[in-house]
């Protein structure tokens, strides 16, 4: 029933999701190719990471407002170390932003200040951060080193044999170049999104992640460790964004301190449509994911129907046709999750 | 008149999913009656009362209501239409006054629109005046005792000039002087013409004020009758459906099984004061005993439980665990060492709504129940339908969300979570409030079997005959300080509630403790 539950909550996004696809692939030439469905993937990793993230925290009952801006100071730090290599910069990154998010886990437990706060503080200091490292310009990354491979890269392309790819390769090869051309930002989110619902569905955190949510009073007397869970949540949404920050720096070949803005509501936007509820208490990793997914595609889409030419939408537009699909979304969503939950 | 009773509910249906929660079920109250309305956890009788009052919606039958065919869509509506629910969780807004909790949705208003403040209060005032409560209406209701919480419900409900109230275990929180209070409303109530319906498990509070009983069963109307006509006895009779002459065998008291002598001492809880309200508090307890924790509502014994447990920080005096001095930071400190504490609030404290009954049963044993970090579902769902069978708890599965089971059943939901903990030292807060006569028993069996087993109880009730029939020991707490100590020999009704009360003067229902 558990399981029924949690597949309800991704029906909706789904079918949504399958939709647009075939909507896409029927319309419009070149939507279904290898090389547009690289692009997108390789452009919505860094969302994805972020969303997981502020997923996890939406679980706790709280919210993490500080993603974006600490993405685009993550850029910045792993910029200037990226002459040092990857690995560095990778590590940099990474690291900055897990500082950010134990600063928020720390003033909101430990300070007792609500999430939408602490993190609204910490999301204008970390952006006033990243824009005095970069002396308010974007910093150019080293491509000496091995950085740009991270974003711009694919991690199997060089074991992909000579016989895969080709223009007029069967299903099979364009199934066997997908993979091996899979981008390697992709593969991060991935390997993050398959840790995450271990973690959330078989680990003893990720069921007190959703007891906190779903009752924090009742969760501390039980003996669970609520405080840690919160901050380990913000902890790992702070180390997801610097991670998205670090492909940001690397895949555009410069950090970027005034990227990032409007990520976190990018990032509600896909954990709601997935069907978590804001109140915490209960959520599902993967139909993030699909919220992920659905919300790039739209993107994605718009352009693609700009490029035909027979209209053409502005940005603005385009804001008010996501927004018109998403509440669509997120409401049949609720209609189709009911009767299975009664 | 008797043939138009002023509310005919007849073969009422109604399932979740494919739960029938009620099968052909019926009741019928005439106009200014006090009908009881009784059944074991899980009967049907909150469902009753939801499709009443709109919450829910019945999948067959028909309900007439003053001469005419009733059909609510929401208790609102249904408040609006002349019948009025206190509902079996207090649901009122604790962050707003009062005042604000009384007429929040029909707001007296000035000419202009803007609210009529100094009215509402006046009028929130003498509502509560009527029970016997003088408080500042004007301050959050958070900041009151749960009976005082209880009490502004009823308010509520009272003031919508309803033809109907319907009180779904609402003295469960109750003391016994605020019990009567409520009794004399009741009475005033019927003396006007309102009708109501009285849900409780207390089987002793009927006889006070009901003039009939219906009695529901496994969702079924079973048995309708005058109070006069049914004794104790044949109320838990038909209630259970079993016979009279097994119930009379045995017995009333459930902690019937022979006391053994206590071990060493476990705890010993040595004048703490605890802010705001208790000020020296002292208990003690041994292995294999049960110790009573009395005391009127107010006299602070939740918050010396609570930071005995490490739930609320103490300021002053010593507690000791199993011989060495301890001072708990947290719960999870005092469950690490042994401690297991049941908390009263079940909405707040205890349950978490969506989860599954087996989720809140195991959740605080999970790193446990995992190998290599890999929680392990197979033993976490035998240790669940283990409880589920021990102690009698009806749901669907064990993968149900708790929200979804009865009160009395998520209160053993509770229950159950602290026993598979196996824990030196359980505190439990009110561990029999809403459940009914036969788990009720079940319950002090088991707590008594444990006992023998080594197993050290404090236990709070406001239920005197619990405490007497239950306790080894008995601790008495008056206004936050430890008044006195009584072995079972030396309690009985008389003396305890007299030390309770302590002549003191302040034993009507009184607020504004903050
Ligand atoms: N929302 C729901 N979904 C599924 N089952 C439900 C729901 N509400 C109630 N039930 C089931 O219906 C049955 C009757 O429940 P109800 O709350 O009416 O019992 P009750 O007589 O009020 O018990 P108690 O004395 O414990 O309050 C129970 O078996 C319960 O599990
Ligand atoms: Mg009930």
């Amino acid at each position: 029933m558990k399981r029924a539950h949690v597949s309800g909550a991704g029906i909706g996004v789904t079918l949504a999701l399958l939709f647009l696809i075939i909507v896409g692939g029927w319309r419009y030439d070149g939507f279904l190719s290898s090389y547009n469905i690289l692009t997108v993937l390789r452009y919505n990793s860094m969302f994805a990471l972020v969303s997981l993230g502020m997923c996890f925290v939406i679980m706790t009952g709280g919210i993490d407002l500080s993603v974006g801006s600490v993405a685009a100071m993550t850029s910045v730090v792993s910029a200037y170390l990226s002459p040092y290599g990857l690995l560095p910069g990778l590590l940099g990154g990474v690291a900055a932003g897990l500082c950010a998010g134990a600063l928020s886990g720390f003033i909101i437990v430990k300070l007792r200040i609500l999430p939408f706060i602490a993190t609204l503080a910490v999301m204008l200091a970390a952006s006033g951060v990243g824009l005095l490292l970069a002396d308010n310009q974007s910093v150019a990354v080293s491509y000496d080193s091995s950085f740009t491979s991270l974003g711009q890269g694919s991690l199997l392309e060089s074991f992909q044999p000579d016989w895969v790819g080709g223009d007029n390769a069967n299903w099979l090869g364009t199934a066997l170049s997908l993979f091996f051309n899979f981008p390697t930002p992709a593969w991060l989110a991935l390997v993050a999104y398959v840790v995450a619902t271990v973690l959330l569905n078989w680990r003893p955190f990720g069921r007190h992640v959703l007891a906190v949510g779903g009752g924090e009073e009742a969760s501390r007397l039980m003996g669970l460790p609520t405080d840690r869970t919160v901050f380990l949540v913000y902890l790992m949404s702070g180390g997801l964004a610097g991670l998205a920050g670090v492909i940001l720096a690397s895949q555009f070949g410069a950090g970027q301190p005034i990227e990032g803005v409007g990520w976190e509501l990018f990032a509600i936007a896909s954990v709601v449509v997935g069907g978590t509820l804001l109140s915490g208490g209960r959520g599902s990793v993967l139909a993030t994911l699909a919220g992920v997914m659905l919300l790039g595609l739209i993107f994605t889409i718009l352009n693609f129907e700009n490029g035909m030419g027979w209209i053409s939408l502005s940005a603005y537009w385009q804001s008010v046709i996501r927004g018109a699909f998403l509440l669509v979304v997120v409401m049949l969503q609720s209609k189709l999750a009911r009767p299975i939950t009664a | 008149m008797a043939s138009h009773p002023l509310l005919s509910m007849q073969a009422i249906d109604k399932r979740f999913g494919v739960v029938p929660a009620l099968r052909a079920s019926f009741l019928e109250v005439e106009e200014g009656e006090v009908m009881a309305l009784i059944g074991e956890n899980g009967a049907g009788k909150s469902t009753m009362i939801k499709v009443l009052n709109g919450f829910c919606q019945k999948d067959a039958g028909e309900i007439t209501f003053d001469g005419r065919p009733w059909q609510a869509a929401s208790p609102q509506e249904a408040q609006r239409n002349g019948i009025s629910t206190i509902f079996q969780e207090i649901n009122l807004i604790p962050f707003r006054t009062i005042t604000e909790n009384i007429y929040l949705g029909r707001e007296l208003k000035h000419r202009g629109g803007f609210l009529a403040w100094r009215r509402m209060h006046e009028g929130a005032r003498r509502l509560l005046e009527a029970f016997g409560v003088d408080i500042d209406v004007g301050a959050p209701l958070g900041q009151f005792s749960t009976a005082i919480q209880q009490m502004v419900a009823i308010a509520r409900a009272i003031s919508f000039e309803a033809k109907l109230v319907i009180m779904d275990e609402s003295t469960s929180s109750l003391d016994e002087q605020e019990v009567q209070v409520l009794f004399q409303t009741i009475r005033r109530l019927k003396a006007q013409g309102v009708a109501v319906v009285f849900v409780s498990h207390k089987l002793d509070e009927l006889y006070a004020v009901c003039d009939r009983v219906t009695v529901m069963r496994d969702g079924k109307t079973v048995a309708v009758a005058s109070m006069a006509e049914m004794d104790k006895l044949r109320l838990v009779a038909t209630m259970l459906g079993r016979d009279l002459a097994e119930v009379r065998r045995q017995g009333a008291t459930a902690f019937s099984e022979a006391a053994r002598p206590p071990g060493a001492e476990l705890l010993s809880v040595d004048s703490i004061a605890v802010s705001p309200k208790v000020k020296e508090a002292s208990v003690s307890v041994r292995a294999g005993e049960i110790v009573g924790l009395a005391g009127l509502l107010g006299s602070g014994r939740t918050e010396t439980a609570r930071a005995i447990f490490g739930a609320e920080p103490h300021q002053a005096g010593r507690i000791s665990f199993e011989g060495k001095p301890q001072h708990f930071a947290d719960p999870r400190q005092a469950i690490a060492a042994g401690l297991g504490f049941c908390s009263e609030d079940r909405k707040h404290e205890g349950i978490i709504p969506r989860m599954s009954v087996r989720e809140n049963m195991t959740l605080a044993l999970l790193p446990a129940l995992a190998r290599s970090g890999i929680v392990n579902e197979r033993e976490q769902r035998r240790i669940v339908l283990r409880f589920i069978k021990d102690i009698g708890i009806k749901c669907a599965s064990a993968e149900q969300p708790i929200r979804e089971l009865s009160g009395g059943n998520q209160q053993k939901v509770l229950l159950a979570r602290w026993l598979c903990m196996n824990p030196k030292l359980l505190i439990l807060d009110e561990p029999t409030r809403g459940i009914d006569v036969g788990a009720t028993s079940e319950i002090q069996k088991l707590v008594r079997r444990l006992a023998n087993d080594g197993l050290g109880v404090l236990m709070i009730s406001s239920e005197i005959e619990e405490i007497l029939e239950g306790a080894d020991r008995i601790f008495i707490l008056r206004d936050g300080r430890t008044v006195g100590q009584m072995s079972r020999a030396d309690a009985s009704e008389a003396t305890l509630m007299a030390a309770m009360a302590h002549g003191s003067g302040d034993a009507a229902p009184h607020g504004g403790e903050h």
